[in-house]
This record gives C-alpha cells, sequence and structure tokens, in this order.
C-alpha cells in the first residue's frame, strides 16, 4: 500500500499529456519489482544527472556503458558484490522476461567502475531475452496498449546495446519464415476443404444430422458407403461382363438367345411388358441369357465365359473383404456410441462453436446441431444416472423377449404354412383358385412387414432400454422376421427354377430329336453327308426356358417394386400426411400438429433393413441379371436424394434424440450376415444346377466351373498340375485347419489387446487422479494468471469517472506480489480479489450484463417439466 | 487515399507488426474496416495516436462477429474498460488473437476470459449457464441446462472448488479434439 501511494502521488505531480501518463502509468505499475524501486534512490545518490524521465536515464546508460567497455578491468575486491549483483540480474531477467520492461540494469547503476566478465555476459543475455521479448511479444496475452509500449521499451534497449545489429536480417528472415507458415496453414486448409468437397453428400448429410441427430444422419451414412460399393461393383460388372459383350459380341438379332421370339415380337414393345422387364428388355444385356458361350471373342481374344463367372465370384469375395475390412476398421475406431472421454460436456460446450461462421443460415444449422449433440449426450448421461428397480426391469425385459419370440415363432409357422398351402395350390388347376388363394403368400408376407414391426416396438417399451440399444434389438427382431420373407422367395423360386429344368429337359430332347430328324431326312433326301444347318431365323427357332433369365427377371422386378413401395411411403406416409398435418390444421377440431396424426418420424430400422435386405436381392441377382447392378446404382442415388429432401421436409425428430454409435458395425453386421445368406444359393446354382443349354454363357456346358476346368485344361501342363495338388483333400484339409488355427490365434491376440486397453485406461484414470491432487499445490502456472488479472477490464478506463488512485493500487499491489514470493495462486488471487478496494466488485458486479437467462435459472419446476414433456 | 504514410508512421506499423499476427497491409485493412464502422468518428490520421473508442453496438455488427453467440463477450474481453468499447489498438489486438496464426495458448486465454461472464477468473456455474443457453439459443430445459453445467464442472473441475479456473479450464481444453483446427 506505501508503494501504491508512492505512485499515485507520483502521478498527481505530473499532470501532464494524458499518453505520457498512461506510459508511465504502466511503466510504473508493471515493474514496481523490490529491486527497481530501490534503484532509483540509489541512483539519486549516485548519478550526477539524474532526471525525472526514466528515457533521459536510459539514454544516459549506454554511453557510460560503452565508455566502460572499453575500460574494462575486473575488479577481485568486488567479487562480493559481484554476486549480489548477479542475483539482480537474475531477478531483473525475470521481471523483463515476463512482465515488463525495465528500465536500464541494475548493474550498470550499482557500480559505475566495475564490469566483469559475468556483467558483460548478463548484459548479453538481457539483450537476449529482450530480442526474444520481441519475437514473442505476439504470443503474449497482454493489452495492446502494455505489448506496444514493451516492444518500444525492448527495441531501444536491443538497438543502444547491440546497435542495429542483425535486426534488419533476422526480422525479414522471422516475417519470411511467417509468411510460409501462414501459405502453409492456408494451403492446408484448401486441401482439407477440397477433400470435404470431394466427399458426396457430404453437406446434405450434415445438414440432417444437424436436425435429427447422428442417429438418422447414421442411415445416410450407410446408404453413401452403399452407392460406393455399388459403385464398384458396377465398375466389375459393366466393364469386365457387359462392355466386351456389347462391344465385341455379336449384335442383337444374330443368333436365337439375342433374339425376340416370332410369338413375342407383337408385344415387345409395349410399355407394360417393358416394364416388366419382357419384351426387348428380357433378351438384352440386362440379362444373363442374352451372353454368347463362344470361348472368347473380339480381336483381343476376351474370354467372357470366363470372365462372367470369375466377376460373378469376385463381386462376392470384394464384398466380403470390403465389409469385414470396415468393420475391422470401425471396431478400431471403437466407441460403441458412448464416447468415453473425459470431457464430453465441457468440450461440447467450450469447442463447439465454429469462429468462423459468418452465415446466418450456417449459423441456424450450427445451433441446430449444438442443440441436438447436446440433447443426444444428455440422453446418454440421464441414461447412466438412472437407477430403478432392477428385479421389476429384468423380469420385464425377460417377458417382452418371451412375448416377441412367442411372435416371431408364430409368424415363422404362418410363413410355413402359407408355402405349404400355396404347394398344394400350385399342383391344382389355377382356373378354380380364388385372387385370395393365388396371393396369398404375399398378402400374409406384407401383412407381416406392416403389423410385426410396430408391434415389436410397442412390446420393446417394456423393456426401456437406451433408444440406441433398443434400435438394435429392434433391428435384430426385424431382420429375424425379414429372414422368414427370405426364405420364401427363395424357396418359391427353387421350385420355379426346378420346373423350368424339367420343362428345358423335354424342349432339349425335342430339339434334339427334330435336328437329327432333319440331318436324316436331308442326307437321305440329297443322298449327301455335306448338309448345310436349318435355315430358320433366329426368331423362330424352338428354345428353352432359360431358368437363369427367368430368375434375374424375379430379382429385377422385385427391387424394382420394392424401390417403387419405398418411394410411394415416403410420398404418402410422409409428406401426404405432412401436408394434410400442415395445412388442415388451420380448419381442423383438434392440434393436428400436437395431437394425433402428428408429423411423420424417420423410421431408422426399417429404411436400414430396407437397404440391407435390397443388397441382398443385388448380390443374388447380380449373377443372373447383370444389369441389375447399374439398375441399383441408380436406386441408391435417387434414394439419396429422395430421402434427404423428405426426412428434411417431412419428419420431425425423435422423441430422444440419441447419439449412434459411431461405428455402424451393426448395420455392417447384418450386412455381412445378409452376404452370407445370398451366397449360398448363388454358389448352389453355380455348382449343382446345370446351365440352360440355348442361353448364356455357359450353355452347352454339364456345370457352370467347366468354364474354368477348361481354361486351367488349356494352360501349360504344370499350372495344370499345380491346380491338380492344390484340389486335393490331402492338402485342402491341412490349409482348413491351418486357417482355424490362425483364427483362434488372433481371436486371443485381439482379447489379449482388449486387456491391455482396459489396463491404460485405468492407468490414465489413475494418472488423472494423481494430477487432480498435484495441481492443487502447484503454482507453475503462476504467470497465465497474472496476465489473467492484468487482462481484467480497468474500471479507471470506463465512461463512469472512477477514482483512479484505487484501482491503480490494486494493480500495482497485484503485480509486486508474484514477483517477491512464488506464491501459490490462490493466495495471489485472494488477496487481488478481495483486498483493496471494496468498490470494486459492486462496480462491475454482473448485473447489467447478466440479465437475459433468468428465467432459466428460476426455480420453476413446474413450467419447465411441462416443456419438457411437451417436447418429448 | 490510403497511402499509409498518411495513416500510419512505418514504426507504428512495424511495431503493430511486431506485437501482432498481421502484416503491414492486414493492419493498414484492419484500420479502413474501422474507420469504416464510425466514418465520423476515427480519424483516418492515426500516426499521433488520437483517443478514440467505438462502441459495442458498432463492432458487434461487423459480419466477422455477427453471428457468434458469444460476440458481446468477446468484444468486452478485449476492451479495456470491460464495457465493450475498444480504441483501435483493442481492435488489432482483438483480430490478432481470433486470428489464425494465434498460437493455441493464447487463445485458450482469452477463451476462458470469453466465457467467463461475471469477470472474476473463474467458470462458476452462472457462467456455463449462459454459454449453454447462447450455445443452444435456449433451446434446452432449465433441467437439462442444470444437468449439463454439473457435468461440466464435474468433469474438469480439478480442485474441487465447483467452479473452473484457467488450470482447470487449460487443461481440459489442451486436450480438445476440436479446439484449434
Amino acid at each position: 500500500q506505501r508503494k501504491a501511494k508512492q505512485v499515485s502521488e507520483d502521478e498527481d505531480d505530473e499532470d501532464e499529456a494524458p499518453r505520457r501518463r498512461g506510459r508511465r502509468k504502466l511503466t510504473k505499475t508493471d515493474d514496481d519489482d523490490d529491486d527497481e524501486d530501490e534503484t532509483p534512490q540509489r541512483r539519486g545518490r549516485r548519478k550526477l544527472t539524474k532526471t525525472d524521465d526514466d528515457d533521459d536515464d536510459e539514454d544516459e546508460t549506454p554511453q557510460r556503458r560503452g565508455r566502460r567497455k572499453k575500460t574494462t578491468k575486473p575488479q577481485d575486491s568486488d567479487e562480493d558484490d559481484e554476486r549480489e549483483k548477479r542475483k539482480f540480474t537474475t531477478g531483473d531477467i525475470y521481471v523483463l522476461f515476463f512482465s515488463s520492461f525495465s528500465s536500464p540494469p541494475s548493474p550498470a547503476d550499482s557500480d559505475e567502475e566495475s564490469l566483469s566478465e559475468g556483467e558483460i555476459a548478463a548484459l548479453k543475455e538481457q539483450v537476449e531475452e529482450k530480442k526474444k521479448l520481441i519475437a514473442t511479444l505476439r504470443n503474449k496475452p497482454w493489452r495492446m496498449k502494455k505489448r506496444l509500449l514493451l516492444l518500444k521499451e525492448a527495441q531501444d534497449f536491443v538497438e543502444k546495446f547491440e546497435g542495429a545489429l542483425g535486426k534488419g536480417k533476422g526480422r525479414r528472415l522471422y516475417a519470411f519464415k511467417v509468411m510460409m507458415t501462414k501459405k502453409l496453414i492456408k494451403f492446408n486448409r484448401d486441401f482439407e476443404n477440397f477433400k470435404t468437397a470431394c466427399i458426396p453428400w457430404e453437406r446434405k448429410i450434415k445438414e440432417v444430422e444437424s436436425h435429427f441427430g447422428s442417429s438418422v444422419a447414421s442411415y445416410f451414412l450407410f446408404l453413401r458407403w452403399m452407392y460406393g460399393l455399388n459403385l464398384v461393383l458396377f465398375g466389375f460388372m459393366f466393364g469386365l461382363v457387359v462392355l466386351p459383350e456389347v462391344l465385341m459380341g455379336l449384335p442383337y438379332g444374330s443368333i436365337p438367345r439375342k433374339t425376340v421370339p416370332r410369338d413375342e415380337q407383337a408385344t415387345a414393345m409395349d410399355f407394360s411388358v417393358l416394364f416388366d422387364f419382357g419384351g426387348y428388355c428380357k433378351y438384352s444385356v440386362l440379362f444373363y441369357g442374352f451372353y454368347n458361350n463362344d470361348r472368347s471373342i473380339g480381336v483381343l481374344q476376351f474370354k467372357l465365359p470366363l470372365s462372367y463367372l470369375l466377376t460373378s465370384v469376385g463381386i462376392f469375395g470384394y464384398s466380403l473383404l470390403v465389409v469385414i475390412r470396415t468393420m475391422a476398421r470401425n471396431a478400431n475406431e471403437g466407441g460403441d456410441g458412448g464416447d468415453e472421454g473425459e470431457f464430453i460436456f465441457s468440450w461440447k460446450m467450450f469447442t463447439s462453436w465454429d469462429y468462423l461462421i459468418g452465415n446466418p443460415e450456417t449459423a441456424d444449422n450450427k445451433y441446430a446441431s449444438i442443440t441436438t449433440s447436446f440433447k443426444e449426450s444428455i440422453v446418454d448421461e440421464q441414461e447412466n444416472q438412472k437407477d430403478e428397480n432392477i428385479h421389476l426391469r429384468r423380469f420385464l425385459r425377460v417377458f417382452a423377449n418371451f412375448l416377441i419370440l412367442c411372435s416371431l415363432g408364430g409368424s415363422g409357422y404362418l410363413i410355413y404354412f402359407v408355402v405349404k398351402r400355396s404347394q398344394d395350390f400350385a399342383k391344382m388347376d389355377p382356373k378354380t383358385l380364388t385372387w385370395f388363394e393365388n396371393n396369398e403368400v404375399e398378402f400374409v408376407m406384407s401383412l407381416l412387414g406392416l403389423v410385426c414391426p410396430p408391434l415389436f416396438e410397442t412390446i420393446a417399451e417394456l423393456e426401456d432400454y437406451h433408444p440406441r440399444i433398443a434400435l438394435k434389438w429392434q433391428l435384430g427382431r426385424i431382420f429375424a422376421l425379414f429372414l422368414g420373407n427370405l426364405y420364401t422367395f427363395l424357396f418359391a423360386l427353387f421350385d420355379e427354377v426346378n420346373g423350368k429344368l424339367e420343362a428345358e429337359k423335354s424342349i432339349k430332347n425335342a430339339t434334339e430329336w427334330a435336328l437329327h430328324q432333319y440331318y436324316a431326312n436331308y442326307s437321305s433326301f440329297y443322298n449327301t453327308t455335306n448338309v448345310p444347318p436349318p435355315n430358320v431365323a433366329p426368331a423362330d427357332v424352338i428354345r428353352g426356358p432359360c431358368w437363369e433369365t427367368a430368375v434375374g427377371r424375379e430379382f429385377v422386378k422385385l427391387t424394382v417394386s420394392d424401390v417403387q413401395v419405398t418411394f410411394l411411403t415416403i410420398l404418402v406416409g410422409d409428406f401426404l400426411r405432412a401436408f394434410i398435418v400442415r395445412f388442415l390444421n388451420y380448419c381442423w377440431c383438434w392440434d393436428l400438429e400436437a395431437g394425433f396424426p402428428s408429423y411423420g418420424e424417420f423410421d431408422i430400422s426399417g429404411n436400414v433393413l430396407g437397404l440391407v435386405f435390397n443388397q441382398g436381392m443385388i448380390w443374388m441377382g447380380a449373377f443372373y441379371a447383370p444389369g441389375l447392378v447399374g439398375l441399383n446404382v441408380l436406386r441408391l442415388l435417387t434414394s439419396m436424394y429422395y430421402q434427404s429432401w423428405a426426412v428434411m421436409a417431412c419428419n420431425v425428430p425423435h422423441e430422444r434424440v440419441f447419439k449412434a454409435s459411431r461405428s455402424n458395425n451393426f448395420y455392417m453386421g447384418m450386412l455381412l450376415l445378409v452376404l452370407f445368406l445370398s451366397l449360398l444359393p448363388v454358389v448352389y446354382s453355380m455348382m449343382t444346377l446345370s446351365p440352360s443349354f440355348d442361353c448364356g454363357p455357359f450353355s452347352g456346358q454339364e456345370k457352370m466351373y467347366d468354364v474354368v476346368i477348361d481354361t486351367i485344361q488349356a494352360m501349360p501342363a504344370f499350372i495344370g498340375n499345380i491346380f491338380t495338388y492344390v484340389s486335393n483333400p490331402g492338402l485342402i484339409m491341412p490349409a482348413i485347419l491351418l486357417m482355424v488355427l490362425a483364427i483362434y490365434y488372433l481371436n486371443t491376440v485381439s482379447k489379449a489387446y482388449q486387456q491391455a486397453n482396459t489396463d491404460l485406461k485405468k492407468k490414465m484414470q489413475m494418472a488423472r487422479d494423481d494430477e487432480k491432487n498435484r495441481r492443487n499445490n502447484q503454482d507453475s502456472t503462476n504467470q497465465v494468471m497474472k496476465d489473467l488479472e492484468d487482462l481484467l477490464p480497468n474500471k479507471s478506463l470506463a465512461p463512469t469517472p472512477v477514482a483512479e488512485e484505487k484501482p491503480l493500487g490494486t494493480l500495482n499491489f497485484l503485480i509486486t506480489k508474484p514477483g517477491t514470493a512464488g506464491k501459490g495462486v490462490e493466495v495471489q488471487k485472494e488477496e487481488s480479489l478481495s483486498a483493496p478496494n471494496p468498490r470494486r466488485p459492486v462496480t462491475r458486479a454482473p448485473g447489467p450484463r447478466g440479465g437475459p437467462p433468468g428465467n432459466m435459472r428460476s426455480p420453476q419446476p413446474e413450467p419447465g417439466r411441462g416443456r419438457g414433456q411437451g417436447r418429448r | 487515399m490510403g497511402n499509409k504514410q498518411t495513416i500510419f508512421t512505418d514504426e507504428q506499423l512495424d511495431a503493430y507488426q511486431d506485437c501482432t499476427f498481421f502484416t503491414r497491409k492486414e493492419i493498414l485493412r484492419l484500420h479502413s474496416r474501422y474507420h469504416e464502422l464510425a466514418p465520423h468518428l476515427v480519424p483516418m490520421d492515426y500516426t499521433n495516436e488520437p483517443d478514440c473508442k467505438l462502441p459495442l453496438a458498432l463492432i458487434v455488427d461487423m459480419p466477422e462477429l455477427k453471428e457468434n453467440p458469444f460476440r458481446n463477450r468477446i468484444v468486452e474481453s478485449f476492451s479495456e474498460d470491460g464495457m465493450g468499447n475498444l480504441s483501435f489498438n483493442e481492435f488489432v489486438d482483438m483480430f490478432s488473437v481470433l486470428s489464425e496464426m494465434a498460437p493455441r495458448e493464447l487463445k485458450a486465454i482469452y477463451a476462458f476470459k470469453i466465457y467467463d461472464y461475471n469477470v472474476d477468473n473463474y467458470l462458476c456455474k452462472e457462467d456455463l449457464e449462459k454459454t449453454l443457453n447462447k450455445l443452444t439459443k435456449e433451446e434446452l430445459t432449465p433441467e437439462e441446462v442444470e444437468l449439463v453445467c454439473e457435468k461440466a464442472i464435474e468433469e474438469a473441475d480439478l480442485d474441487g472448488d465447483n467452479k473452473l479456473s484457467y488450470t482447470d479450464f487449460e487443461n481440459m481444453i489442451s486436450r480438445a479434439p476440436d479446439f484449434l483446427r
């Protein structure tokens, strides 16, 4: 306090130009360190030219210094003095570097005659410190005024003691460096932006995510991933099968399999037929039957049948690889939704705003997304805090599972029963059956698909899981239900195929018989063995049913009808509903928006499963209809735009917005299962069924894989030998065994890693606790605290006139304190806040500014609850 | 008009360059921006360091800050009087700290100040509530706000005084993946 008074008196004395005064004030307040305080007195004693002005002082010293430098001779008698001075110097440096500039260095004034090596070194050190200060000044959390001042002082200091040495060059280099870093940062940012711009639909998905939460966005992410996968599959199929056939194969109409039969030609261009994928569609590259069985085509000798087979198998291989790799990577990224960060809420609160946002629309989106993410975390948190009657909960969960198992079993039996019945019906004459009996299977299937999901959802209410887990259960249950769907479909399909195979056999026999007859007749009639082939137009040739094309058509029709149903459902169920609710609300007796129909929610489980099963259809159908993959790409593309529009336009967010697990591994797992399930029938048909004799790339062969065997045989003998060895059961068995062992080993290793992971997590937690304890009694951040105090608004500069002495005193006091003794942070703060000025807290109380959220804090549980309920 | 000699002396420009993360050109541009905010108040000639301040309302209206939920706090934190009146020095200071060149530590300090609504160098629950309400446009219910604030303090508070000191804040924010990215 004494010092403070001194200073204030000083201030009163010279009431000159405001700028100068400000400077002086800062000077004083900043570096009134103990030794600093004493120097003027000593200086006054010793120096001849003592003026009021500090600057003059500084002007003086360097000259003397320079003089003394020339006449330096160390004096031993001053050794003790010397040590003391060195202490001073270090103190000075501390002051210099951290809190202030300092006027002339103490050694200079303390002893005129002596200047030792140590002093020179110290001085150099000081100069270095000053330079460092200049270089890092911009990183200091000080007010601009102080910075400018310090800069000037430091520059003066350096210039006086160093001349202009090295200043320009260093600065230019520094400027260059700064420029380069700037450029680099900008380039990096541009590059990042470019990369983000390259990801399709990123913005759309982000927009959806900010309004509907990550769970809905996870569907769109899955959709996008699926699109990517299908694009690659399409690339394979198109590049290796479709394109070669179109470019190098025989044109349309050249051979029977590429021609519409005579009796179909009349209707081949009708829209209804084309829409059903009959007519010209049926005899196009879209389907298996179109492809010719020439071993190699075109100038490149492209082996199309082989390529067809390998591509079909390769599609499965590639999909399997990608799905598993994605799953593994997702598992690595970890996080089953609940992120295990220590600072979930703090980070969200303090780092979620993007300070670069300058566009109102973006800002609105950001607000929405921040709110949504908070809500997600709140749901997670509430789930953690929930403590309830665990026995009741367990009982309810078991009960719910029992109910669902019952209904699953019931629907399974229903499907089985209906399929059995339909087989009986199939044996009867179709004319005698009613419409219902004809379409019983489809009817039951759609009824189950309509009734069961909502039923499951209702039962799941009993379980009261976290919505994320509930979604998984729901997905699993509907998946099980849909498996029945798949089963009936495949069952019917194989029935059909078997029928076709029978028919084909008889047609094949008949054709062969006819040909045989023709040859016999021809040779006997013209009495020659040189028989020309029968002259029949390709359209008139008798042909088999070509079961592969039939199956392919089935898959394509299914996919298309699926698309139609999905899109129509969205149009009617979401758009029309939203439309009615929105506009009929003006003239309705109850509140449509809040009441009964309300707006639809986005059905995550239904959409995800639809996507998964659709993909299963694609995998199965791609072999029989190469065009299906291209069709699917189109479907996914439109679906992306259509659904993201629909969800933004007609849906409302879920009651409880929950965070999806960051890895879509559950979706991926289902996809993997479906992939496996769809692999089975295709491989079965490849391996056991014999291909049609008059259509497709494998016609004329006993089995489809004969192409591979033929190719191997065409290769040099030793490769054939290798294949023989490899396919030897004696080699395959050990290989399988080895693989099983490898899986076992890898599994064990991954378990060990998991264990290590949890251990490390535990250790981190412990380290954090340690840190907690340590931080409480250390003061390493002293300096920053001081700076922070320094940045407090200076009330003396506020428009309202406040007595100047007091705040000044406070500041002075504050800064003096840590310099003298590195006390704990707490002590310092306590003093600074409470001690000197009782008026301060009053003047800067949060009163005027702390207005707006008063209602938020007011203890009104009722309205708040009501609002919360309303939003739920 | 904008001949630099007439606005700043060379020394002034050099000093500004040393004290901020800006180049000469950028400082001149900042001045012109500052000038545009209130052409009748701000002189074109800054060589003799005129004493002129612009009120908060003018600065907050700049497109850079307009959409920021914390705009008032930002300006207030950088003003020496705590009321949001910025001199040109403080104005430059603000944009320097907010620029992408500013280091993480510096930003953390000012971020702390920005979130410290009642200017007591602690983030207490009221500060967090205000922050949260600004950030979500008061979309959360009071219970949710309460929960979030409690959790945030619980997570980051190391010394157990139910408010966040700068140490706590720095410790927390230095690990944030999104901070300064």
